[in-house]
């Protein structure tokens, strides 16, 4: 594998010394999501650069190159009773590590249980110099530095082709159960605030198509007790899967989809087809909504002109740190060009 | 460094700030010469103390027309000289910020002034049978904003996280004095993740002027298990047993038997004095959990061989149990003139290893050190015990400090796990990273900061700016 890395960083390297632009590429799960569509001179292929090189169950981290595919790395886990706590899609196999840290993509428990952002530990990368760094590593705190591993959540891999991950792994819940009720978008805000309030092992929270659905797990005792005293009707459901891997025939067609990050406040959408997730932090919209509130953010997740900007405006000073910062880690702008903001 | 004109510099504070927000004369300004870590002092040349976000802005900006360097600070108690004056600039005291702005039980969140003390966020949600999650012994004193620069810690973390995992937005000013906001109020934010960049940066890439921190529902119940072992080995193993069962406790803390007499003598929680090593593990949730959680630790800890344990009864109980661990720091400090805390973070596998190390370390350099941790992090504490009225023992402390980071970064480790590098700890980066990776940190923060004013020879070490590199004390100049 020591080979393999080397050709990756010598990849990255010829390109900058010819001035060419790279494509990253992981398993192309999310080629056509979250960020704008990518062009550039050549493509840099991370699905054969895989392999777990590290994971201790006791120390509760995992260590995997980043071509290592989700789907491996959570059978791997459930051997030993843990998980990824941030639950990310699999996407039918073809999802990896370093894609989903780079999309900073994770599952409907995310208000409870993180993200892959909150749950990485460290990051091997090679920058727009060419230079393989490592940055953070194998233990639950490190504060020395700047936190560069964290950064790559959500950066598209615009500031470095990821190859290694380390992460927070935990133990798999005891017991889970999902509890069903009829409301209205309305009710079920309410009730997403009220029982999130409430120290209970509450790690689910969505209303679709007339019905809110609250998860709980953890200790059975405790996961019993507890929907006795919320009611509402218990349901085996593949819900769960299939707003995590999108694969809910919310998320069917070809119309866009948006998504506002926001809080529970938002009141639901009047109109138009919506599915509210993470207790109110998350709206799926297949139709743009009426008004942004202040601190909301809208992201035109999949579908749409992907030529376009596809997620909100910076201001003129923030725009001014983060074009910063891309130069500071990729100066020539030559990794995923275009694919986090035109600009980029 | 150009010389600063610091009479041009007051008259432009003074035409900003209200004569009682600036300290001017020596023996008013020793109040703020260092941090929790006196070893390092210096006084700066004006201290100025804000009171709104508008005049911290206005102070920006006038040191920056005027290339003064910036040193900001929260209650001045980190541990690794981070908020340390420099002798050419402004001590920028945030201090005066205090307020809480809004507790938000809906969406359970607290937006506050970055002076505002961690434990009063949990004081003002608590009314909503929320709190804020980080808990640093220091709680008491040290502000969000500080714990942001830093990403505090506290016992709490394994299960709850850092500051880092806390945050939900915060407003910045950088170094020209621009204000911008980081974050939302959803969990995702358009763009790179300037707030986790932000988290742990120690001051050097924006002053935070204001934060909203994500609350949790307080648990129902929270019990502690104290447990006593032969060995720090054993002590060590029942941790990672702990885990090995699938349980996530609150907090698992451990002390060597030298903290054990210590913080027994301070609080009288009732300890086990005979003890190699004791551990204090913090399970909480809803009742039918911790009383599931609470047997099966009490019988891995039994299985890997407790020679004594105690459940709290009730909350008395439990408050008294901790408080032997919460008052740690200030309990060794009455064994010796002066301690200095190290925080080294290890894979928990390697922690009988490294205590076995350190109490090696401890009989060459001829110093008592105390070790009391965040063991299920890995997160050490030495508590090096030292006479500062010695300035051989001072030297021969910090060498035995550097070996000790040396050693956390030799077991797979690093130099710190939550006080932050500062200007302590500037030597030892090289010791974690490559100069590829010096160089990367450099240019992040020549991004935000070109002219390097803001926090000047803290947190990343400067290779190519000799300038900068002169205003290091002596000690710190390393080739
Ligand atoms: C007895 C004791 C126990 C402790 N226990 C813990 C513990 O359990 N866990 C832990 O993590 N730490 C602990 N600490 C260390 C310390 O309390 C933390 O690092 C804390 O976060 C510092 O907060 P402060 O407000 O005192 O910051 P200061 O010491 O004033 O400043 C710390 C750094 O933050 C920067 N800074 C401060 N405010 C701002 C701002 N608004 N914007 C930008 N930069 C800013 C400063 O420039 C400096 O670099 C302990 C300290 C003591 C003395």
């Amino acid at each position: 594998m020591a080979d393999a890395l080397q050709a990756l960083v010598e990849q990255v390297a010829g390109a900058r010394r010819a001035g060419q632009t790279l494509r990253i590429r992981g398993g192309d799960s999310k080629v056509h999501m979250i960020g704008r569509d990518c062009h550039a001179d050549r493509d840099l292929k991370l699905a054969g650069y895989h392999g777990v090189s590290d994971y201790q169950p006791r120390e509760l981290v995992l260590s995997a190159r980043a071509g290592t595919r989700i789907s491996d790395l959570q059978l791997l886990l459930a051997e030993r009773g843990q998980t990824l706590p941030f639950d990310p899609p699999a996407f039918a196999g073809s999802a990896t590590l370093g894609g989903t840290l780079a999309c900073n993509i994770n599952g409907p428990g995310r208000p409870w249980l993180g993200s892959v952002r909150d749950a990485v530990l460290g990051v091997q990368l090679i920058n727009g110099e060419g230079e393989l760094l490592e940055f953070g590593g194998k233990v639950m705190k490190n504060v020395a530095g700047y936190d560069i591993s964290r950064l790559q959540a959500g950066a598209l891999g615009t500031l470095g082709a990821i190859t290694e991950v380390h992460l927070k792994v935990l133990p798999l819940p005891e017991y889970s159960v999902t509890l069903a009720y009829d409301c209205s978008a309305e009710a079920a805000l309410q009730q997403m605030a009220e029982k999130a309030r409430q120290p209970k092992p509450l790690n689910g929270a969505c209303w679709l198509d007339g019905r809110l659905y609250l998860r709980l797990a953890g200790a059975q005792q405790a996961v019993q007790h507890t929907a006795g005293i919320w009611g509402g009707e218990q349901v085996e459901t593949p819900l769960w899967e299939q707003l995590r891997d999108l694969t809910h025939p919310f998320f069917d067609g070809e119309q866009p989809l948006w998504r506002l990050a926001t809080n529970i406040h938002t009141p639901a959408e009047k109109a138009g087809a919506q599915c509210i997730d993470w207790g109110g932090s998350q709206r799926w919209l297949r139709s743009l909504p009426g008004t942004i509130p202040a601190g909301s953010h809208l992201a035109l997740f999949a579908g749409g002109d992907r030529q376009s900007e596809v997620r909100g405006e910076l201001d003129p000073v923030q725009q001014r740190l983060q074009l910063r910062l891309k130069q500071s880690m990729d100066p020539a702008g030559m990794l995923n060009p275009g694919r986090l903001y035109s600009w980029m | 460094m150009n010389s600063i004109d610091r009479g041009q510099l007051l008259a432009d504070l003074r035409a900003i700030l209200p004569d009682h927000c600036l300290i001017d004369d020596r023996e008013s300004q020793r109040p703020f010469e260092c941090d929790g870590l006196p070893l390092y002092r210096e006084l700066p040349l004006l201290v100025a103390l804000p009171e709104t976000v508008d005049e911290v802005q206005s102070v920006l900006r006038c040191c920056h027309r005027l290339a003064v360097p910036v040193v900001a600070r929260g209650s001045g108690t980190g541990l690794c000289a981070g908020a340390m004056p420099h002798p050419e600039g402004v001590l920028l005291g945030l201090s005066k910020l205090n307020r809480i702005l809004d507790i938000d039980p809906d969406a359970r969140t607290a937006r506050v002034q970055p002076g505002v003390s961690n434990l009063a966020i949990s004081g003002a949600a608590a009314a909503h049978g929320l709190y804020y999650g980080p808990d640093p012994s220091s709680q008491i004193a040290c502000s969000i904003g500080g714990n942001v620069a830093e990403n505090a810690g506290g016992v709490h973390c394994l299960k709850y996280g850092l500051t880092v995992h806390n945050l939900l937005s915060m407003e910045l000013l950088t170094v020209e004095g621009d204000r911008t906001s980081l974050g939302g109020t959803g969990l995702d934010s358009p763009g790179y993740d300037l707030m986790a960049l932000l988290t742990g940066s120690e001051g050097l890439l924006g002053v935070v002027t204001e934060v909203t921190v994500k609350l949790l529902p307080t648990p129902e119940v929270a019990r502690v298990i104290m447990a006593g072992f032969d060995s720090v080995r054993a002590a060590g193993d029942a941790v990672g047993a702990v885990i090995a069962a699938g349980i996530i406790p609150a907090g698992l803390e451990m002390m060597d038997a030298l903290a054990i007499e210590a913080a027994d003598e301070f609080a009288n929680a009732g300890y086990p004095r005979d003890a190699q090593a004791l551990l204090l593990c913090e399970l909480d949730g809803t009742e039918q959990e911790v009383e599931h959680h609470i047997a099966a630790v009490q019988s891995v800890f039994t299985q890997c061989g407790a020679s004594s344990m105690r459940v709290s009864a009730d909350e008395a109980e439990r408050q008294l149990l901790w408080k032997g661990r919460k008052s740690a720091f200030p309990a060794v400090g009455r064994m010796s003139p002066d301690y200095y805390c190290m925080d080294g973070t290890i894979p928990r596998s390697q922690v009988s290893h490294v205590l076995e190390e350190i109490a090696r370390l401890s009989q060459h350099y001829q110093l008592r050190c105390a070790n009391v941790f965040h063991a299920g992090d890995g997160n050490l504490h030495p508590l090096i015990m030292f006479d500062a009225g010695k300035p051989e023992e001072i030297a021969r402390a910090e060498r035995f400090g550097a070996d000790i980071l040396e050693l956390s970064v030799a077991v797979g480790g690093c130099i710190t796990g939550e006080h932050g590098v500062g200007l302590e700890k500037l030597a030892q980066m090289p010791s974690q990273f490559g100069e590829a990776e010096l160089h990367q940190f450099e240019e992040i923060k020549t991004a935000f900061d070109p002219a390097l004013t803001l926090n000047p020879g803290k947190g990343i070490p400067i290779l190519k700016r000799c300038q900068e590199y002169r205003a290091l004390p002596a000690r710190h100049r390393h080739g």
